[in-house]
């Protein structure tokens, strides 16, 4: 699956017009995320998941971190995330099966805050940049 | 059976009330058949789904997306018996269809989206929870009979 122009400007337009809401847009996927596939919590047992946790805002910043640092070197987004790709082989080691769930709750907490941004095609770009990611983060697991 | 809390029944008829079945349906099928292209393989009778445009504004994948998503609404009307409500169904896109399973639970991530889109704020996480579960409930019926 290879992203084309096309998708690439998509995806850096999503995150420009995200701009800096991208950390509460990270805090909402994660919140979603854990409501929705419980399962996900398991990678979590060292933190509060309760509402408005400071560790799941701190957390979805991070993670927003990672998704604007992918776009703004959308033609290398496995060099961008080389040092994560690593960090979740070696350490984390999330199933996964998990990062497609993330993508999932991304792409909601989008669409609730800007159903005009994610037009089909916006729509299809970003979930396919959303896999690349996945794929990347989970390419060095064996 | 699938148990559905109270709050979660509450959850989906809510939200089910307020939606317009033809557009919602129209936008999912034309949404899969954009965000995953390789599901066009089962519509090679529609016509032009040359690009998004011409997906979109296609008269069939309107019409069936409206079929698709007004069968949905049965799963709605009958929660505590979803199994027996698509066990007919089942059979059909097995034997007659032929369409991977896979395909019934792109299509509920999809209209979960949508559902995101339109109702915003009012599609709170507790909301996406009802509604991936009853989603993947369905998918799981729809792909019971299978053999």
């Amino acid at each position: 699956m290879v992203l084309s122009s096309a998708d690439k400007t998509n995806v850096k337009g999503v995150f420009a017009k995200i701009g800096g809401h991208a950390e509460d847009y990270g805090a909402e996927t994660l919140e979603r995320m854990f409501a929705t596939y419980p399962q996900t919590k398991t990678y979590f047992p060292h933190f509060d998941l309760g509402k408005g946790s400071a560790q799941v805002k701190g957390h979805g910043k991070k993670v927003a971190a990672a998704l604007v640092e992918a776009a703004n070197h959308i033609d290398d987004i496995a060099g961008a995330l080389s040092k994560l790709s690593d960090l979740h082989a070696q350490k984390l080691r999330v199933d996964p099966v998990n990062f497609k769930l993330l993508g999932q709750c991304f792409l909601v907490v989008v669409a609730s805050h800007n159903p005009a941004l994610l037009t089909p095609e916006v729509h299809a770009s970003l979930d396919k940049f959303l896999c690349a990611v996945g794929t990347v983060l989970t390419a060095k697991y064996r | 059976m699938v148990h559905w809390s109270a709050e979660e029944k509450q959850l989906i008829s809510s939200i089910w009330g307020k939606v317009n079945v033809e557009e919602c349906g129209a936008e999912a099928l034309a949404r899969l058949l954009i965000v995953y292209p390789w599901t066009q393989r089962f519509f090679s009778n529609f016509g032009n789904l040359s690009s998004p445009t011409a997906i979109i504004g296609n008269p069939k994948v309107r019409a069936h997306g409206k079929k698709v998503l007004t069968s949905f609404g049965e799963a709605v009307k009958n929660l505590d018996n979803i199994k027996g409500t698509y066990s007919k169904l089942s059979e059909l896109h097995c034997e007659k269809l032929h369409v991977d399973p896979e395909n019934f639970r792109l299509l509920g991530d999809i209209l979960v989206i949508v559902l995101a889109s339109h109702f915003g704020r009012d599609f709170t996480p507790a909301c996406q929870f009802a509604w991936q579960k009853l989603v993947g409930v369905v998918a799981h019926a729809l792909a019971r009979r299978y053999h």
